[in-house]
């Protein structure tokens, strides 16, 4: 009876922690991401709140979280009022599936690096991150605005396609790894990383999180010079904020499963394992961020012609090429 | 004509050419940022830059200003406003004068309608307030006792003087010519 309950206070203790840092980590995202966007741009970014503008992300939430909270006439209130929720949850709850550590044992008892190991977990990861499509579409659609609803119609589209190639990019890693569980997916990589042995699907399967996340070469759905901002251009305050956390939840969450599917997940020499897991993650985001100031954005029929034309049949040559590879080598099934 | 090219040759070109941009945008990391942080580091701007409105004294230490309602007729969005008055000495000047800031778009116009260049505007922006009603300048804050950007000009010796001195007296006009004696 007490083990059962030192496991429930461990899980929560465990769950609160990844949560706070999960949205910290999202946080100073942003800090980083606009700092480095300022460098790459030989401007300075935020640096006034705080030492070198590292209070920034608090003052933004304080910003957000006591503008008012205004939604448009014509608007079908319900809808629109809960569509952000949509995709910040979604985004964090990806999480709960990621192993971020090979775990710790405590009195005696395992304490897993992860918060769940579902056997299906990489079904769970497409479940939640088709469900952003959702808060796309329906924040879009109950805003009454044009913009709002071009911007909704471009993000569904984009979503729906480039789902098939981010799928189709981790059937060679499941094959591989003989499991969807992403836990064995990390252990299957204890000799070498699947980016050596997958490097193509490590490519489409970037390239398709980056249209996921719906950031620059792919932010059609929010091009600022001709939707405004896309979805949300009628939400204001924490709204708002929870689009804009909810993309950078996202974009972590995107960066963590590159890390887990790719480069190995926290595993690596040294370094504590927690440690390696992070430097992964923030490598990923930096490769993000420093996409969105070098390239420009691509009209929409070359994403779609990307998605279908390229991505797509190249994703199911590389499942066919792994599975004779896989056969000619003797692999046991 | 055009010369068509492989698929291999083209997709080499696109990947030299993303290599490229992407190792330009990583060496900008490296450089300095051109950005001048304004508080700390102030700029000198040029003497002609629109800002702040000052009212000027010629060399003699009058006001220059006759109060002739140009600059007020030529505000764009009228935020001038004065009383014209005459001295005993027949001189004219502003009893009031009046600008009203939060409204000024430091668009220069009054300054070139002034025909006497008492009113001139200078490189001082920062005067920012947080009521309104503080933005309203009355003409002891206007007035300096400086000649702004013309520093000798005095135009009530020019041309504001009717008869004191008599007729060629005045800066620059001729002398009087005796039109008796001019007779061929």
């Amino acid at each position: 009876m007490s083990l059962w309950v030192a496991g429930i206070i461990i899980l929560i203790v465990k769950l609160l922690l990844v949560l706070v840092a999960l949205l910290l980590f999202a946080a100073y995202l942003i800090y980083v991401e606009r700092r480095l966007l300022g460098f790459f741009q030989l401007r300075l970014g935020p640096n006034r709140a705080g030492p070198w503008g590292l209070l920034q992300p608090i003052a933004d939430a304080v910003k957000l979280l006591t503008k008012e909270d205004l939604s448009p006439t014509g608007a079908d209130r319900v809808i629109f009022l809960y569509a952000p929720v949509v995709v910040a949850a979604a985004a964090i709850l990806i999480f709960a599936v990621v192993p971020f550590a090979p775990g710790w044992t405590f009195r005696g008892q395992p304490i897993p690096g992860v918060i769940t190991d579902l056997n299906v977990g990489l079904l769970y990861v497409y479940a939640l991150s088709s469900l952003a499509v959702y808060s796309v579409a329906l924040g879009g659609w109950s805003s009454n605005s044009k913009y709002s609803l071009l911007g909704a119609i471009r993000g569904a589209a984009q979503m729906i396609s480039y789902e098939l190639s981010l799928g189709l990019s981790l059937v060679p890693i499941v094959m591989m790894a003989k499991s969807f569980s992403l836990v064995d997916i990390v252990n299957a990589q204890a000799r070498c990383p699947f980016i050596l042995l997958q490097p193509v699907a490590c490519i489409i399967f970037f390239i398709s999180s980056v249209a996921e996340m719906k950031r620059i070469p792919f932010d059609i759905p929010e091009a600022e010079h001709e939707l405004i901002a896309g979805y949300h251009t009628e939400y204001s305050g924490m709204r708002f904020g929870l689009f804009f956390l909810g993309e950078y939840v996202t974009m972590v969450t995107l960066g963590a499963l590159v890390a887990v599917f790719f480069l190995g997940g926290w595993r690596g020499p040294w370094l504590p394992p927690l440690l390696w897991f992070l430097i992964k993650v923030a490598a990923v985001s930096f490769v993000i961020i420093w996409i969105r100031g070098t390239l420009g954005r691509l009209r929409y029929d070359q994403l779609m012609h990307l998605g279908w034309k390229l991505l797509v049949p190249v994703a199911l040559i590389n499942i066919i090429v792994t599975g004779g590879v896989m056969l000619a080598w003797g692999y046991k099934v | 004509m055009h010369q068509r090219r492989n698929w291999l040759q083209i997709s080499g070109r696109a990947v030299a050419g993303l290599t490229d941009a992407f190792a330009i945008v990583f060496r900008h990391l490296f450089r300095r940022p051109v950005t001048e942080e304004y508080p700390e580091f102030k700029r000198v701007l040029p003497a002609r830059t629109r800002a702040r409105i000052i009212l000027t004294r010629d060399p003699d230490g009058e006001e220059r200003c006759v109060s002739c309602y140009l600059c007020a007729a030529a505000c764009p969005v009228s935020c001038i406003s004065m009383a014209g008055e005459e001295r005993a000495d027949g001189r004219r000047w502003a009893s009031w004068f009046r600008i009203n800031f939060a409204r000024c778009i430091y668009c220069g116009l009054c300054e070139e309608a002034c025909p006497t260049l008492a009113i001139q505007l200078t490189p001082n922006f920062e005067f920012c307030e947080r009521d309104l009603l503080t933005m309203v300048a009355e003409k002891q804050d206007l007035l300096v006792d400086h000649g702004g950007k013309n520093n000798d000009y005095n135009f009530y010796r020019r041309a504001g003087v009717d008869m004191v001195g008599g007729k060629g007296t005045h800066i620059g006009e001729a002398k009087t010519l005796n039109i008796k004696s001019n007779l061929p």
